[in-house]
């Protein structure tokens, strides 16, 4: 096995290879750092991943990742660029609301009035509903004394019947 | 000329509706019977005068007669003749026409039978019927004629109903063609599909409206209208299958329901018609949820009119659309006054409706069977609310929103879960007294098979709350279904002597309303199964990649092979396909073919999607774009759907569920007539 | 449903209930109505006054550096509000003659042209305004505010203003000829 063995010029060789190749990776570095302040590139699932939680301004009900016009894919574009100069997702959002309107986003701006009525109509009616049974429930305890009562008080229909029972009352 | 002889066999068969509307009334009015008949006769009538009408229209159609505008606006020369023929329902004029004809055939079904017991039922059938035909033909008649034909005027080309003066016929070259995304097979059949449902639902609304009238408001109406409500709901409900089926294969979406206010409309009228369906069992087991069953029929009938002229079958037909129209305000009026009616007349007969029973206890299948209606009328409330919150936050503050599918997944999602719930306690729940116990006893054992299963799926398959959940459910409804009918069965063999499967086969065969019920909910929580995959846990990626170059996603790689583009004349589409390769962990799977279509009559581009589907998930490629000149580079997007499959499975065993539950029981009915006979003998009134 | 008790079988539906049953029914048709009707509109009709609204302008179309206009601030002078988009073919159709207009009427100094960009990106915006040398006022229709006042149905639409702020003349879709555009302002200019 021959020993590694380098003469000394070639160990200064090595060394200014050694720090050239130091400087061609700094370079790199930093270039990257420059790129990457900008951002890297955006890949279509980015653009997707907000274009998907937005509608398209234009056409019907349609969201903004899957509408093939070609004024949606400069939208598309929009966001791509919007992407590369760092904007985050919801200021992406809140630039398409400022230009197109809020129909644009999927959900009403003011998701409490969309969420608290049908909240609120459910709930009553599950209100109703569970009076309506405390309800039922309530006359089947009174019934049998408000039919003993009835009985009491309603005169018999049959006259004869009557007759016997005022009889029998005044002969009590 | 043709065209105008149509249009005449048209109106006559408006003026029989009017006359068969009036003459009913009058008879029952004046207690003429035969005024009565009359009406029916007429009515039967219409059915003959529609099909020649339709057959016209067919004629037209497929003669290639473009002078006549609807001929012009869904057909073309390059159309082959089925869908020419399937054209009748491709537009609104023509989708009308198909409504009517519908509408008299099962008026006519429903009014051939013996009335013997139900005399006083017949002449308010036949009005609700005739009003409700004599307003969608009228529509046909004096604003969307499907033979309205193109003149050239001193204005323009116009069409017209009679010929103007200072004009000529208009014939053009050829015709505008039936939007391509109508062109395939499941939108082929989804609107006749839909339309038999939205139809057949008239037909209980329409006793339902007899019973309030005559104040019969006993069971009777549900008897005798029961089958019908059961094959309408059977229709809607594969109605709204197919159109997911579609929407899934040519929308390019990925998904299958939008929550578009489109769908919307037509999923309304299923959840007062399900909910309709079990309560009414209710009715007729103990005489309760009377005030329901009216309630639901009504909004079912109101909610099918409004659903109707929301998905006209022309595509995407947005709610602006259809409002700018002219029949809009016409439409509105009919829901306006039917509504009113149909309310004034619940609350007049408000207490015949009063239950025959009490309900004792709140876990007892009537209480079970109420939570399902306050369920099933919750999600309504919150699917009307999404559709017209847009309309009134435009009207009160002046600003467009949208309500899409966020608010609609939020809000329902707890609702459908709570149905499930129900799906799997309510078998298990008796009739009358029902306590926590009673209850707990039958459903320890389910239930911990349930968890059993959950658990197993949170070490093997995913950590999310939301799908374990829902698979808990679903496994609590399976088990329970599947412990019914093992108890059923066993009951049987020690009673019989049967085996397990002659058991399980009669079981079903004599109880085949239950037993079929219970197929049906087993196919529900199927297609749960599939709705909670494709909703928790779809991915996809998207990106523009050379020939030989991967995407890749969730273990599958998908490989770019190649792209051809090519012309096919007679049919006047542009095909550009692609050609992947798709392996799954390294083992080659096959290849895939997604596509775009470019129809040049109407301008209009389908992204057809090449899927490879098994029962864990669903491989979809989509070709969003590629390079004109050269073919060196493509976009594609990528979807995997988990689980999706087991939503279409879940709808072919729907199908058979369907079928067991509403065929007809021979055996009862042959043993129930004579007995009816005995007892007509012996009294005169019935 | 409250079921009316065992003990007092003719009460119904209470009144209060009815009241509150047929308020809703009546005010939920009435909505419904309401919106139809809003459907049924067409666009801002000639003989209305038009209510002052605020456009943002496109930099290098902004009248000598102004960020914003105000209708108000037009009085006087006849304005031509002209909706359009990037993406819009038939808009192309116009926008030569339209320029043409312009370069025609802008020394009197009696007409003003405002180019109202429809939901439009500004990139893709510029790229149009460049292609057809277009160098008249230009801004975009912010959230559709203006448009929605309008109540457009599309684009092109081009509405002709005086010089009291009455609505004159709609003209929907693309114009075919220059002299469409001068039988409009010329009467106006009278």
């Amino acid at each position: 096995m021959k020993a590694f063995y380098k003469s000394p010029l070639s160990r200064i060789t090595d060394r200014k290879l050694l720090f050239a190749i130091l400087f061609a990776l700094s370079l790199g570095f930093i270039a990257n750092s420059i790129a990457s302040a900008q951002g890297p590139t955006p890949t279509d699932d980015d653009v997707n991943r907000i274009a998907k939680q937005l509608y398209c301004p234009v056409c019907e009900s349609t969201p903004l990742d899957v509408c093939p016009t070609e004024a949606c894919r400069q939208w598309r574009d929009l966001i791509r660029t919007m992407l590369t100069q760092g904007k985050s997702e919801a200021e992406i959002k809140q630039y398409f609301v400022e230009q197109y309107g809020a129909r644009v986003l999927a959900e009403p701006p003011n998701r409490l009035v969309a969420y608290l009525v049908p909240a609120v109509a459910i709930l009553l009616g599950a209100l109703l509903l569970f009076r309506g049974f405390q309800m039922w429930m309530k006359p089947s305890l009174t019934e049998s004394s408000a039919v003993d009562s009835e009985r009491e008080a309603k005169p018999s229909q049959d006259p004869y019947v009557a007759r016997l029972e005022e009889e029998l009352k005044k002969r009590k | 000329m043709i065209a105008n002889f149509g249009f005449g066999v048209l109106f006559i068969t408006f003026l029989v509706t009017l006359y068969s509307v009036f003459a009913a009334i009058y008879g029952d009015r004046k207690q003429i019977p035969a005024m009565v008949e009359s009406a029916r006769r007429a009515m039967l009538l219409t059915w003959p005068l529609l099909t020649l009408t339709a057959g016209v229209l067919i004629y037209l159609l497929v003669n290639n007669h473009y002078e006549v505008q609807f001929v012009y606006e869904v057909t073309s020369r390059s159309m082959p003749t089925y869908l020419k023929v399937t054209a009748w329902w491709g537009g609104q004029a023509g989708s009308l026409l198909f409504w009517s004809w519908l509408m008299s055939a099962f008026a006519s079904l429903v009014t051939l039978r013996k009335w013997d017991r139900d005399r006083e039922f017949l002449p308010w059938v036949i009005v609700v019927a005739c009003v409700t035909m004599a307003f969608f033909i009228g529509m046909n008649v004096f604003f969307e004629n499907p033979f309205a034909q193109l003149y050239q005027t001193t204005a323009g080309i116009e069409p017209h109903t009679f010929h103007p003066a200072n004009s000529i016929l208009f014939t053009p070259e050829d015709g505008r063609g039936l939007n391509p995304l109508l062109r395939h097979p499941g939108m082929i059949i989804h609107p006749p599909m839909l339309y038999l449902g939205f139809v057949s639902f008239v037909i209980p609304f329409a006793f339902a409206f007899a019973a309030l009238i005559t104040g019969r408001t006993d069971d009777r109406w549900i008897r005798l209208t029961r089958r019908w409500a059961l094959w309408a709901w059977l229709f809607l409900s594969f109605g709204l299958v197919l159109g997911s089926r579609w929407a899934y294969d040519v929308l390019g979406w990925g998904g299958f329901w939008g929550w578009d206010p489109v769908e919307i409309a037509a999923f309304m009228p299923w959840l007062t018609g399900t909910a309709f369906l079990h309560s009414v069992m209710i009715q007729e087991k103990r005489g309760m949820l009377k005030h329901w069953n009216m309630l639901l029929i009504i909004l079912t009938y109101d909610l099918v009119i409004f659903g109707t002229f929301l998905t006209r079958s022309g595509v995407l037909s947005s709610v602006h659309a259809f409002a700018q129209s002219a029949i809009g305000p016409l439409f509105f009026g009919f829901i306006g006054f039917t509504l009113i009616t149909s309310v004034a007349l619940i609350i007049y007969r408000w207490n015949s409706l009063k239950s025959e029973t009490e309900m004792t206890s709140m876990l007892s299948r009537e209480a079970l069977f109420l939570l399902n209606n306050l369920l099933f009328m919750s999600i309504l409330v919150v699917c009307f609310w999404g559709v017209i919150f847009p309309l009134i936050s435009e009207l009160f503050t002046g600003q467009k929103v949208t309500v899409g599918p966020p608010f609609y997944e939020r809000a329902t999602a707890p609702l459908f879960a709570a149905l499930l719930l129900l799906m799997g306690i309510a078998p298990l729940s008796a009739w009358g007294h029902s306590t926590v116990q009673t209850l707990g006893r039958a459903i320890w054992k389910p239930t911990l098979g349930a968890v059993a299963i959950t658990a197993l799926l949170f070490v093997t398959y995913t950590q999310k709350i939301g799908a374990l959940i829902g698979f808990f459910l679903i496994a609590l409804v399976i088990l329970v279904t599947i412990y019914e009918y093992l108890r059923g069965a066993y009951a049987r063999q020690r009673s019989q002597g049967e085996n397990i499967f002659t058991a399980l086969w009669t079981l079903t065969g004599r109880n085949r309303r239950r037993y079929g019920g219970y197929i049906i909910h087993l196919s529900m929580v199927l297609m749960a199964i599939g709705i909670i995959g494709i909703e928790s846990f779809q991915v996809e990626t998207q990106g523009r990649i050379g020939v030989g170059e991967s995407l890749k996603l969730s273990n599958y790689t998908v490989t770019y092979k190649e792209l051809a583009s090519w012309d096919d004349q007679p049919k006047g589409v542009n095909f550009t396909r692609a050609v992947v390769d798709v392996s799954r962990n390294g083992v080659y799977l096959g290849q895939l073919h997604p596509r775009r279509d470019y129809y040049y009559d109407s301008q209009q581009a389908m992204t057809i999607p090449g899927e490879r589907a098994t029962l864990r998930d669903d491989l979809y490629v989509l070709l969003i774009d590629w390079e004109p000149a050269s073919t060196t580079g493509a976009t594609f997007k990528i979807f995997v759907n988990p689980l999706v499959n087991w939503l279409w499975l879940g709808s072919f065993i729907f199908l058979a569920g369907i079928i067991i539950a509403a065929w007809p029981e021979k055996e009862m009915e042959r043993v129930a007539v004579p007995a009816r006979r005995t007892i007509q003998q012996t009294s005169a009134a019935d | 449903m409250t079921e009316s008790s065992v003990a007092a079988p003719r009460r119904g539906v209470p009144i209060w209930v009815q009241i509150i049953i047929w308020v809703f029914l009546v005010g939920l048709l009435a909505i419904v109505a309401l919106g139809l009707k809003r459907a049924q509109q067409g666009t801002v009709q000639p003989g209305q006054v038009i209510k002052n609204f605020t456009l943002p302008l496109y930099s290098g179309y902004d009248l000598g550096g102004k960020s914003e206009i105000q209708l108000q601030d037009l009085r006087g002078k006849v304005v031509v509000i002209n909706f359009w988009a990037s993406w819009c073919k038939p808009c192309e159709q116009e926008a030569a003659e339209m320029q043409q207009a312009w370069t025609e009427y802008e020394p009197t100094g009696k007409v003003v042209f405002l180019g109202v960009d429809y939901v439009d990106t500004e990139p893709q915006a510029r790229v149009y305004l460049k292609k057809f040398g277009i160098n008249y006022t230009n801004g975009p229709d912010l959230a559709t505010r203006i448009s929605q006042y309008f109540r457009i149905k599309g684009v092109p639409e081009t509405y002709f203003v005086d010089q009291d702020g009455v609505l004159q003349y709609v003209q929907i879709g693309p114009f075919t000829s220059i002299d469409q555009i001068r039988a409009q302002i010329d009467p106006l200019l009278k």
